[in-house]
């Protein structure tokens, strides 16, 4: 019983190790700004723009956990993200075609490249690290290429609104923003309801559960982090599009990966392929629909940060596909494939996020910045090993 | 004589298994001591124990060698001691020269730069004293086993080798490299090497060793001195037991055909008209175990997996039939809903996700059997594993631990019930029993007595001859690819099983 006891906490500790250690990062910075005598660090514009500039890097994350999970790497997303926010740009500005053609078209082209890497790693075994170096040469080239090494820019309100949008406020309260509240209470009803249900469960299940106390502990301060980011929101512009969207995403990952076939099947190729393999599972087409997956959600990263910075530029996207994987890694995945959440990379993405505006904030060079991420990144997987040979 | 090496009082605990109790080995200054014992039997681990693999303070007992105590902190304090062990799998870099590999990491040379002329010289030498007639410069990974074999014996001798231990050297060896090498052991024994020969094969065994140590279910049962080995005295200690009380009783009731082959052949996956099963035809009734019997690397495994998906080989030709329609086995996909499962002989290799639980890994293999439209029902999957738990006795706290803290049984049962729960009419055991305790081999071999007796029908493929003879209604005995015999239960004998193999080696040479 011990051995059982011991690993349900440590799985545990795991999750509530990367939230303590977000929820530290954030007070730790409120208070370095405050000591600075600068405005509060968690105002409604920083929470905003929290998600505005790292909405993309969590989106590939969410294709990247997928990857990774199943024993592979994309190093190309940045250079696909660069390409497919070029593709977006020269059909909206150049051929003046509609939002609502170009956002599936881009998407397409996205997993049509996707799937010309996957091809080769998932039915040639050529080395995904190799095949997607290539790819980022490549997609990198065409960018300049397809650019002819300018900007294409600016783009219509309804292109821009992707990324900068606010919900509108169907309640007509407008200050504060209504429907923001609205969304906010559901939304903590939902983490709520979720969190005892999957309790509930696993004691049905045999699991020890996590001490009670524990679980409310962290099951109140996620619903008042929540509330306070709500309120936050509403008493400024409501929520950004970009925050729906990634929520939407995220749930769906998550659902994805915990509860359908497909998705388990994914971590058994990563865990074993070969036993996977000889358990009736295809693991090339899982591995070929991985990077279908990943290509497409490049295209949606690459769509919102063309939107955001309001043009295509040559050098976009330069350095995502670290930051994506770095995340990954932050948020508990296994280099050898087989292990990851999707919470966990949210949470791993928002670290990287928060450390990024806060010493922003506080003026930290950019020298001191990439030192700094390095060595969290590096912590991170430190703390990880050292509980798995604990 | 003296003792050279004492080991005493040797315990070794791993999770869930007791590998070594109290395991005592005392080996004489210029003696070759073999130790025998059935797989799993802890003797591995012992001479892991002595070279030092398991660091001293990970076991409980003392070593004494030369008269002085020995405490290994890794392979290197053995090796400085001139205690070399040559493991089963060996471990030569295949792309190197037989030079490079004779020195890795003991190169010649000064200041870190390395004098290749001198190594040459000195692996010219080295193959001279073991007889391998190959330049130094020659790729290991293009010699025989047998020859890799005398390199890794060369390399023992460059560190000055005093106490030599072999485990199973001959195992993958043909007759004239295994006489070759035992040659060359009574030829070191003579220079004063000590060695330790760790072998199934009695006939070797009395041939070279001047002592044997039994082992078994990791305790040393005897020694005996050269004139008192037998074989009949060595398989008695090794087993311990009647063979009557070492399977379950079953009275065989087989009924109709359920599963044909039918000139069932494929080829080499990389050596393109290297035919690797040729023409293989056989049958399995309702309720009925059937036994492949035959040497290592005879195509049994491959057989298997060919028929299973074709997950080897290519260039598959030949007919599957169950419940006497063809089926369609192209994939692993088709040969599971056709209702046939292969467990693997490598359960940690191809059978299990290690570090995922139990529940995980029984779903495997049929995870539209806990959801619906594709979403899993993760209730219904603890209700599945907790069922085979308690069905198959599988010994865990939970079925939410993971499978790599389990014991060898417990995780070829956590596999069995993977293949159970895709409710197969046909069960492919692949060596089933294979590194598991002797206690745990029993239920294994009751879980393949009662899928019998419902109605299923096991197809088991072993190299261990009493299990065959134990367990089997009929044994199809296969040399090179081919089916060289059939024996029904009443007539199936070891002898009678070596002597068909014997003859198709000597037709084929």
């Amino acid at each position: 019983m011990a051995d059982q006891k011991q690993s349900a906490l440590a799985g545990h500790l795991r999750e509530n190790g990367m939230l303590l250690a977000l929820v530290a990062i954030v007070v730790l910075f409120s208070i370095l700004v405050a000591a600075q005598g600068k405005p509060m660090f968690l105002q409604a514009p920083n929470i905003t723009n929290i998600f505005l500039q790292n909405g993309h890097v969590i989106i590939l994350a969410l294709g990247m956990l997928l990857i990774i999970v199943a024993g592979h790497i994309d190093l190309s997303v940045g250079s696909v993200a660069a390409f497919t926010g070029a593709v977006a740009a020269y059909l909206t500005v150049e051929l003046k075609l509609p939002i609502v053609v170009v956002i599936p078209l881009t998407l397409i082209v996205g997993g049509l490249i996707g799937a010309a890497q996957g091809y080769w790693v998932a039915y040639w075994r050529i080395p995904s690290f190799i095949v997607t170096l290539a790819g980022m040469l490549v997609f990198r080239g065409a960018t300049l290429w397809l650019l002819g090494g300018q900007n294409i820019g600016p783009f219509p309100k309804a292109f821009q609104a992707m990324s900068s949008g606010f919900i509108p406020d169907l309640t007509g309260l407008e200050k504060p923003h209504g429907l923001t509240l609205i969304v906010t209470a559901i939304a903590i009803l939902v983490v709520v309801w979720i969190g005892v249900r999957s309790r509930a469960r696993d004691a049905e299940f045999g699991i020890t559960p996590e001490p009670t106390g524990l679980f409310w502990g962290r099951t109140v301060i996620i619903a008042a982090a929540m509330a306070f980011v709500g309120w936050q929101l509403a008493s400024f512009r409501g929520l950004p599009n970009v925050l729906i969207v990634l929520a939407v995403l995220t749930i769906l990952y998550a659902f994805f990966t915990e509860n359908t076939v497909q998705g388990r099947r994914i971590y058994a190729v990563g865990g074993n392929e070969k036993a996977a393999k000889l358990s009736g599972i295809r693991t090339e087409r899982l591995v070929f629909f991985c990077f279908v997956n990943m290509g497409m959600l490049a295209a949606l990263a690459g769509m919102m940060v063309t939107a955001r910075l309001n043009s295509a530029t040559p050098k976009a996207g330069t350095g995502f596909e670290l930051d994506a994987i770095a995340a990954v890694f932050i948020g508990g995945a296994a280099m050898a494939g087989g292990s990851g959440t999707i919470v966990g990379v949210v949470i791993g993405a928002l670290i990287m996020g928060v450390m990024n505006m806060g010493m922003s904030i506080l003026g930290v060079g950019i020298d001191y910045q990439q030192m700094i991420k390095g060595l969290v990144l590096l912590a991170a997987v430190i703390f990880d090993v050292y509980n798995k040979n604990k | 004589m003296t003792a050279l090496l004492d080991m005493r009082e040797i315990s070794m605990v791993f999770p869930g298994v007791k590998a070594l109790d109290r395991v005592s080995l005392s080996v004489e200054a210029g003696e070759i001591h073999a130790i025998c014992g059935e797989n799993g039997a802890g003797k591995s681990t012992l001479m892991k124990v002595l070279s030092g693999v398991y660091p001293h303070g990970s076991f409980e007992g003392e070593i004494t060698y030369d008269g002085a105590p020995l405490r290994n902190r890794r392979i290197h304090d053995s090796e400085e001691k001139g205690i070399i062990i040559i493991h089963q799998e060996l471990a030569l870099i295949p792309l190197l020269s037989i030079a490079e590999n004779l020195f890795m990491g003991n190169e010649v040379a000064t200041n870190g730069v390395i004098s290749w002329p001198l190594a040459m010289q000195k692996t010219g030498e080295l193959l001279r004293q073991v007889g391998l007639n190959e330049p130094p410069s020659a790729v290991v990974g293009k010699l025989g086993v047998g020859k890799q074999q005398l390199i890794e014996i060369a390399k023992a001798l460059s560190k000055n080798v005093r106490l030599l231990i072999l485990d199973e050297p001959t195992a993958a060896l043909q007759e004239a490299d295994a006489d070759r090498l035992l040659d060359l052991m009574l030829e070191l024994k003579a220079q004063g090497v000590t060695q330790i020969i760790i072998s199934h094969k009695l006939n070797e065994i009395s041939r070279v060793a001047d002592r044997i140590t039994v082992i078994r279910d990791g305790a040393a049962v005897s020694t005996l001195t050269k004139a008192e080995i037998s074989e009949d005295r060595i398989i008695r200690d090794m087993v311990g037991r009647d063979m009557a009380h070492r399977y379950p009783e079953r009275e065989p009731n087989p009924g109709e055909v359920l599963f044909e082959v039918e000139g069932w052949s494929c080829q080499h996956p990389e050596q393109a008209g290297r035919q690797m099963i040729k023409g293989v035809s056989l049958n399995v009734r309702k309720g009925e175990i059937v036994g492949i019997a035959g040497l290592m690397g005879t195509g049994r495994t491959e057989l298997a997996m060919s028929i299973f998906g074709r997950s080897y080989g290519k260039s598959h030709a030949g007919t599957v039939r169950m419940h006497g329609t063809p089926v369609d086995v192209s994939t692993v996909p088709k040969a599971i809903a056709a209702g046939i499962s292969y467990v693997t002989e490598d359960r940690k290799a191809l059978g299990l996700i290690l570090d995922e639980p139990i529940l995980r890994n029984i779903s495997l293999a049929n995870l539209a059997g806990i959801a619906s439209r594709s979403i899993l029902n993760k209730r219904r999957e603890a209700q599945v594993a907790e069922s085979y738990r308690k069905q198959l006795a599988i010994r865990t706290p939970g079925v939410q631990q993971k499978v790599v803290n389990l014991s060898g049984g417990n995780q070829q049962k956590v596999v069995l019930s993977k293949w159970l729960f895709t409710n197969p009419d046909l069960l492919i055991l692949d060596e089933p029993t294979r590194g598991i305790d002797v206690g745990a081999k029993f239920e294994i071999y009751t879980i393949m007595k009662e899928l019998a007796e419902a109605d299923r029908g096991i197809l088991m493929i072993s190299s261990e001859m009493p299990e065959l003879l134990g367990m089997c209604d009929r044994i199809y005995v296969m040399n090179e690819g081919r089916i060289v015999g059939e024996l029904a239960r009443g007539e199936a004998s070891q002898e009678k099983i070596m002597a068909l193999i014997v003859k198709d080696v000597g037709r084929a040479a």
